[in-house]
């Protein structure tokens, strides 16, 4: 179980907005997170990260409390182990494609499942400025998945992937999740797109 | 002809940017996350060296390590260490005088780099100093290079503050730069030629190099 009770302020080009959250999230569960440009979902995925403090609240995964400001509780990143996916991929322009992988992960057997699931076998040794949008996406999904995150959140993962394979790769990875009990918070603008993978969902105004 | 001066410009200019390069680039690191008003301050001394008169800065040298009082009398007695006409001295001037070279275009360079890849590499639990030596310091090569070369020159060229601290000893403390002006002043032209001419071919071609080099890596040295 995932509790997040959260409040901060957002600098917007009209003036400062809140983004406020209160809501648990059952473990294993795919949540869908929507709502207009700006209103703070990539924010709250980088709250729960640990990249960004918000001005109170707290977050408590599991029973572990992993953010509490009042108690001036606040668990590194590194501690959190989130995988992440972020919007512009994030890929190191220094590492081939299993460079990525290896540099997350040492299970060679997992990390050849995962290349197989997002088509990169044959690109293994291509670093991130020769792959296509699409892979470069894939690589990130990938890589975020190497550590086996028991918490996923996905900030537009889908976004460069044409139909089908967007649909092969959200059927494989509805699999992945459910192997690993992984809860998963998806940011998109096109909800449409998460058909068949999201259950639940946020709207954040 | 002596060739010492060149020799002892060049033992120079590598032992300072070794000691820059070990202690400029986690001060660039450190320096590129956040700004507090300390940093402010901190950045701005380092910075002082480039628009300081190199005079002014081997002036405060020489009387801060003075061996008859304060610092410099501690260091000769506690430590038997004279910073002033040593090469010592001329290593520490130099430090100083080029920090802003090692410092500025690695921490400008660090800035640039967006802030996800530092977070992709902590969520894959990854510590700062592993982000560090494996996610931003190897995309920012061509950085580096610039100031390692730019830091390489510019100890090639010091003669104000080096003149000042270390005076003209010859094998000791008479770098090339100052040959030069020592050569003029006892009308040997020809000598000062060949210092000359053997300085701006080194420097000429280490500064041609880094403009190779950063166009096949696509970015301007001036990034």
């Amino acid at each position: 179980m995932i509790r997040v009770a959260i409040e901060t302020k957002l600098k917007a080009y009209s003036g400062q907005q809140a983004l406020r959250v209160v809501r648990e999230f059952e473990a294993g569960s795919i949540i869908k997170i929507f709502g207009p440009s700006g209103s703070g979902k990539t924010t709250l995925l980088k709250i729960i990260a640990g990249f960004v403090q918000p001005e109170k609240g707290s977050i408590v995964v599991d029973g572990i409390t992993w953010l509490d400001t009042h108690s001036k509780i606040s668990m590194p990143p590194q501690k959190r182990k989130t995988g992440f996916v972020f919007q512009d991929y994030a890929l190191f322009p220094n590492m081939t494609v299993h460079e990525h992988m290896t540099y997350a992960a040492s299970d060679e057997a997992w990390i050849g499942r995962l290349l197989k699931i997002g088509k990169l076998e044959t690109f293994v040794a291509h670093k991130p400025e020769y792959l296509s949008g699409g892979q470069q996406q894939r690589l990130a999904i990938l890589r975020a998945l190497a550590i086996k995150p028991k918490l996923l959140l996905m900030d537009e993962p889908f976004s460069a992937l044409d139909p089908k394979m967007r649909s092969e790769l959200i059927s494989d990875l509805k699999l992945l999740f459910t192997e690993l009990g992984t809860t998963v918070l998806i940011v998109s603008h096109y909800p449409q797109e998460l058909e068949g993978l999201t259950e639940h969902e946020l709207n954040i105004h | 002809m002596d060739l010492t001066p060149i020799w002892l410009t060049l033992k120079l200019a590598v032992i300072t940017t070794l000691l820059l390069f070990i202690i400029g680039v986690p001060v660039a690191w450190w320096l590129s996350k956040g700004r507090s008003f300390f940093k402010i301050v901190l950045e701005a001394i380092i910075t002082m060296p480039l628009v300081l008169p190199p005079s002014v800065l081997g002036f405060y040298l020489l009387m801060a390590f003075n061996p008859q009082r304060g610092i410099g009398a501690w260091l000769q007695h506690t430590f038997n260490i004279q910073f002033v006409f040593s090469f010592q001295g001329l290593v520490l001037a130099s430090v100083i005088y080029s920090m802003p070279f090692m410092i500025g275009p690695v921490k400008s360079a660090l800035q640039q780099l967006p802030a996800s890849l530092s977070q992709a590499s902590w969520s894959l639990g990854k510590s700062q100093w592993q982000t560090f030596t494996h996610v931003l310091l190897p995309n920012i090569k061509p950085s580096l290079l610039t100031a390692i070369v730019l830091t390489f020159a510019h100890t090639l060229g010091e003669f104000g503050v080096v003149l000042m601290i270390g005076g003209n000893i010859p094998g000791v403390t008479r770098v090339a730069s100052i040959a030069v002006y020592d050569s003029v002043e006892q009308m040997d032209y020809g000598s000062a030629n060949t210092y000359s001419l053997i300085l701006f071919s080194i420097t000429f071609v280490l500064v041609v190099a880094v403009f190779v080099f950063n166009k096949y890596h696509l970015k301007s040295p001036l990034e």
